[in-house]
C-alpha cells in the first residue's frame, strides 16, 4: 500500500521493504522518533551515573581514590552538557515532536522525511564524538556546562588538549543535526494538518513543541556562533574571547578579547533553551491533565498565548545569568525587569492546569501522577527564580547550591516529570502493549519524593552559603558540621533516585513482552493519534484515508453527550464510539 | 470571532483532503532556514560590533578586489533572476542560460574572495594578529560556505535541466535558488557595508 505521503508532494509515500529501511535507515518519523528517544536515554543514563559519582565525592569526602578533583570537574560538565542538549532538548523535539506532530495532526509522515533521516544520524554523529572525549588523552573537557572562556581553552583546565574541542565540535553537529529536524517539525505544522485542524484546534503538546522548535531555530546559532568563535580562539590563537593571560607563569599571545561577550552569547542560547526544554513540557502536561480528569483544558486559548508569550519573553531576559559577571548596573534592572514579566504568563499556565484539575474526575494513573507531580516540581522550581530573578537577592546566592537547587527543580526534575508521564501516555499506542502499573508508581512515587530530599536540602545549603562546583569543601569555618551530614543524606537520596530508574527501564522494556495488550484508546483519549487503525501505528499512520478534524482536543465530559470523550475526528452529525475508543461511523465503518 | 473549538466541523476556509497547500512546504523551509541563517548573521554582527570597543582593534584596509567580487555576485543575482523568469514562462533554454552564468559569476566570486584572502595574509594580516581580522576571514568564510552549499543545490537542479526535465518540473527549485541567492546578496552587501564602514 502507498499513499500520497503530504499533501503537496507528488512522489507516493516510499513503502520500506527490507529490514534496514525500515529499522534502521528509515525516513518514517514514528522511527526516527524512537531511535531518538533510545538514543538520547542511552547517553541520559551516561549522565544520571555521572551525577552519581558527583555525589558520591560530595557526600563521602575522601572516601572515593578514583574520583579526584580532574575527574571530578569532568563529571559536571559532561553530566550538565548531556542532560540539557543531548537528553531533553533531543527527547522532547526529536522524539516527542517526532512521534507526536504528524501523529495529533492528522499527518501521513514529516514533509521533509529525507532531512528528518539524517537528522537523527547527525544527531548521533554528535553524541559519539562526546562520549569520545572519555576516551581521548586528557579526557573530556571540565569547564563547566558553560564553558566560559578563558579558562575553558587554557592549560590546567581538565581537557584543554582535545576534550573541549571535541566538546565544541559536538555541539557544532548538534546544531547541524538540530536544524534540520527543526525545520521539518515547523514546516509540518504549517503545512501537513489534516482537514478542519486548524491552528487553534491543535493540541497544546503540538502548540508547545511548535514555540519551543521556533526558539531553538532561533537560538541555537548563538551557540553556534560562540562555539565557532571559541574554537577558532583554540586552534588558531584569535582573540575573540581571549584576554591577555599569564598562563602558569607563561604570558601567552591571546590579547584583548572580552570573555563577557562569550557570556552574552552564550546565554542568549542558554536562556531560550530552557524554554525549548519546558515548552514542550508545558505542552504535554496540559493534554495529560485533561485526559486524565476527563475535563476540557482550562482556558486552552489563553494557553496557547502564554505559551507564545513566553517563547518570545525568553530571548531579553539571557543577562539575568550574568548578575555577577561585571555589568552595567542599568542592565541588571532591565533584565530583572523582564525576568519578572515571565513569571506572568507562567502562573497564568500553573492556575489553569490547577483549575484544569478543578472538579474533574481524577484518575491517579500513572502518567496523571507525573503530571500532577511535574505541578509540584515546577512551581517549587519556579519560585525560587524569582529570588534570583531580583539582583539584590541574586548576588549573595550566587555560586551556592541555591542555584543548583533552582535549576535542578525547574528544568531537570518537573520536565523529567514529563518526559516519564509523556512516556508511560504514550507507551501503550507506541508498543500496543500496557506497561506494569505496579512498578509505574512506585517508579513515581519513588522519584517524586525522592527528588525533593535531594533537592530542598540544597536550598538550604545555599542559604549556609556553600558554594557549588567545589570537590571538596575543606576547612571551611563559617560552615556548620550539619552540612556534610546533609550532603550526605542527599547523596544516599540521589542513589536511591537514581537505581529506582532501573525499574522504568525495566518496566518498558519486559512489557514489551509480558504487557496486556493496550487496544487504541486505553485513555479515552480525544486526540488523533489515539485514533490510527493499527496500534502501533504502521507506516503511513492512517490507512486509505485521512482523519478529519471536526472539534479542539479538549472535549471530554462534553453535557449531554454519549460518552464522556469525543475524539477530533468525531463528525459533528453523530457517529459511534466502540468500546476500544474508536469513532465509527454510525454504520460501523471507520470515520 | 473564530471560537473554532466551541462549534463542531470543518471550517469553511480549510482545504480539502489531499488539496494542495497554496504554497509548497520547500519555500516554507527554507524561509525558516533563511530565519536561522540570519540569526547566526545578526549575532555575528553584534558580536563584531561589541568586540570593536576594545582597544586593541585594528580594522583592515578594504581590499579594492572585494568591490569587483560585490558586482559579481550582484550579476550572479541578476542572472539567478532572469532564470527563475524564464521558468515562469516555461522557456527552458532560458533556465539554463541564466542558471549557467550564475553559477559561474558565483564560483567567479567565490575565486575573488579566496583571492583577498590570499592579499590579506600576503600583506601580513593574519588571522591571529587582530580581532578585526578573525571577524573578517570568519564572516567571509561562512557566507562563502553558504554560498558554497547553494551551488550544491544549484548543481542538482542544472542537472535536471540537463536530464531534459520540463520546466514545470524545474521551476520550483530555480525559484528556491533566486531566494536563497537574492538572501546571500543582502547578507553579503551588509556585511560588506559593515567592513567598510569600520
Amino acid at each position: 500500500m502507498a499513499y500520497v505521503a503530504i499533501a503537496d508532494q507528488v512522489q507516493e509515500l516510499h513503502d520500506p521493504t527490507t529490514f534496514i529501511r525500515k529499522y534502521i535507515w528509515s525516513q518514517d518519523h514514528k522511527v526516527i522518533a524512537i531511535q531518538y528517544g533510545i538514543t538520547a536515554t542511552a547517553v541520559g543514563l551516561l549522565a544520571l551515573v555521572l551525577s552519581g559519582l558527583m555525589r558520591l565525592q560530595l557526600g563521602f569526602p575522601d572516601t572515593f581514590s578514583f574520583i579526584d578533583p580532574v575527574n571530578y570537574y569532568q563529571f559536571i560538565t559532561m553530566h550538565g552538557m548531556i542532560m540539557v542538549i543531548y537528553l531533553l532538548t533531543a527527547l522532547f523535539l526529536g522524539g516527542f515532536g517526532n512521534y507526536l506532530i504528524p501523529l495529533q495532526l492528522g499527518a501521513r509522515d514529516m514533509v521533509f522525511p529525507y532531512m528528518n533521516m539524517l537528522s537523527y544520524w547527525i544527531y548521533l554523529l554528535a553524541v559519539l564524538v562526546l562520549v569520545a572525549s572519555f576516551f581521548i588523552p586528557g579526557g573530556p573537557t571540565g569547564a563547566g556546562w558553560t564553558l566560559y572562556p578563558p579558562q575553558a581553552i587554557l592549560p590546567g583546565t581538565p581537557g584543554a588538549d582535545g576534550g573541549i574541542l571535541l566538546m565544541l565540535v559536538s555541539l557544532i553537529i548538534f546544531i547541524v543535526a538540530f536544524t534540520m529536524g527543526g525545520l521539518n517539525y515547523v514546516t509540518t505544522v504549517l503545512q501537513a494538518r489534516t482537514r478542519g485542524m486548524t491552528l487553534m484546534r491543535m493540541p497544546l503538546t503540538v502548540w508547545g513543541i511548535f514555540t519551543a522548535t521556533d526558539l531553538g531555530l532561533l537560538a541555537f546559532p548563538a551557540l553556534l556562533v560562540s562555539g565557532v568563535m571559541m574554537t577558532l580562539d583554540r586552534v588558531l590563537g584569535t582573540s575573540f574571547f581571549m584576554p591577555a593571560v599569564v598562563s602558569m607563569g607563561e604570558q601567552l599571545d591571546y590579547a584583548g578579547g572580552s570573555p563577557v561577550l562569550f557570556q552574552h552569547l552564550f546565554w542568549f542560547f542558554g536562556h531560550p533553551e530552557v524554554y525549548i526544554v519546558a515548552l514542550p513540557a508545558f505542552g504535554i502536561v496540559s493534554d495529560l491533565l485533561s485526559t486524565h480528569a476527563r475535563k476540557n483544558i482550562f482556558g486552552y486559548r489563553m494557553m496557547v498565548w502564554a505559551i507564545v508569550a513566553i517563547g518570545g519573553l525568553s530571548f531579553v531576559v539571557w543577562a539575568h545569568h550574568m548578575y555577577v559577571s561585571g555589568m552595567n548596573p542599568y542592565f541588571g534592572f532591565f533584565f530583572a525587569t523582564t525576568t519578572l514579566i515571565i513569571a506572568i504568563p507562567t502562573a497564568i499556565k500553573v492556575y489553569n492546569w490547577t483549575l484544569t484539575l478543578w472538579r474533574g474526575n481524577i484518575h491517579l494513573r500513572v502518567p496523571m501522577l507525573f503530571a500532577i507531580g511535574f505541578i509540584f516540581t515546577f512551581v517549587h522550581g519556579g519560585l525560587t527564580g524569582l529570588f534570583l530573578g531580583n539582583v539584590i537577592v541574586d548576588i549573595p546566592l550566587s555560586d551556592t547550591y541555591f542555584v543548583v537547587g533552582h535549576f535542578h527543580m525547574v528544568m531537570g526534575v518537573a520536565p523529567l516529570m514529563v518526559v516519564f508521564g509523556a512516556i508511560y501516555h504514550w507507551y501503550p499506542k507506541m508498543t500496543g502493549k500496557m506497561f506494569n502499573e505496579t512498578l509505574g508508581k512506585i517508579h513515581f512515587w519513588v522519584t517524586f519524593l525522592g527528588t525533593y530530599f535531594i533537592y530542598l536540602p540544597m536550598h538550604y545549603l545555599g542559604f549556609l552559603g556553600v558554594p557549588r562546583r567545589y570537590f571538596a569543601l575543606g576547612n571551611t569555618e563559617f560552615l556548620p558540621d550539619s552540612v556534610q551530614s546533609l550532603n550526605a543524606s542527599i547523596t544516599v537520596s540521589a542513589l536511591i533516585v537514581g537505581s529506582v530508574q532501573l525499574i522504568f527501564l525495566y518496566n518498558l522494556i519486559s512489557s514489551l513482552f509480558k504487557g496486556k495488550p493496550a487496544g487504541p484508546n486505553p485513555w479515552g483519549a480525544t486526540t488523533l493519534e489515539w485514533q490510527t487503525p493499527d496500534t502501533p501505528p504502521t507506516h503511513g499512520n492512517w490507512g486509505p484515508a485521512l482523519p478529519g478534524c471536526y472539534r479542539w482536543a479538549y472535549d471530554y465530559s462534553v453535557p449531554g453527550a454519549e460518552w464522556d470523550f469525543l475524539p477530533q475526528n468525531f463528525p459533528p452529525e453523530g457517529a459511534t464510539i466502540d468500546s476500544d475508543g474508536i469513532v465509527r461511523s454510525t454504520d460501523g465503518t471507520p470515520a | 470571532m473564530d471560537r473554532s473549538w466551541e462549534t463542531p466541523g470543518i471550517p469553511e476556509d480549510v482545504q480539502a483532503d489531499g488539496a494542495i497547500p497554496t504554497t509548497p512546504s520547500a519555500k516554507i523551509g527554507l524561509g525558516f532556514f533563511l530565519a536561522v541563517v540570519t540569526s547566526m548573521f545578526s549575532l555575528f554582527t553584534v558580536a563584531y560590533i561589541m568586540r570593536m570597543e576594545y582597544a586593541d582593534w585594528q580594522s583592515l584596509p578594504d581590499p579594492g578586489l572585494l568591490w569587483l567580487n560585490t558586482i559579481m555576485l550582484i550579476l550572479s543575482s541578476v542572472a539567478m533572476h532572469r532564470a527563475k523568469r524564464a521558468a515562469l514562462r516555461g522557456e527552458v533554454r532560458g533556465v539554463r542560460t541564466g542558471l549557467i552564468i550564475s553559477g559561474v559569476l558565483s564560483f567567479a566570486f567565490l575565486a575573488g574572495q579566496l583571492l583577498a584572502w590570499r592579499h590579506l595574509n600576503a600583506a601580513g594580516y593574519f588571522i591571529a594578529n587582530n580581532p578585526a581580522n578573525a571577524f573578517f576571514y570568519v564572516i567571509t568564510g561562512l557566507h562563502g560556505l553558504h554560498l558554497l552549499g547553494g551551488l550544491w543545490v544549484w548543481g542538482k537542479t542544472i542537472t535536471k535541466v540537463g536530464r531534459g526535465l520540463e520546466v514545470r518540473d524545474l521551476s520550483l527549485s530555480v525559484e528556491l535558488c533566486t531566494t536563497y541567492w537574492h538572501y546571500l546578496l543582502l547578507v553579503w552587501l551588509v556585511l560588506f557595508g559593515l567592513l567598510l564602514s569600520t
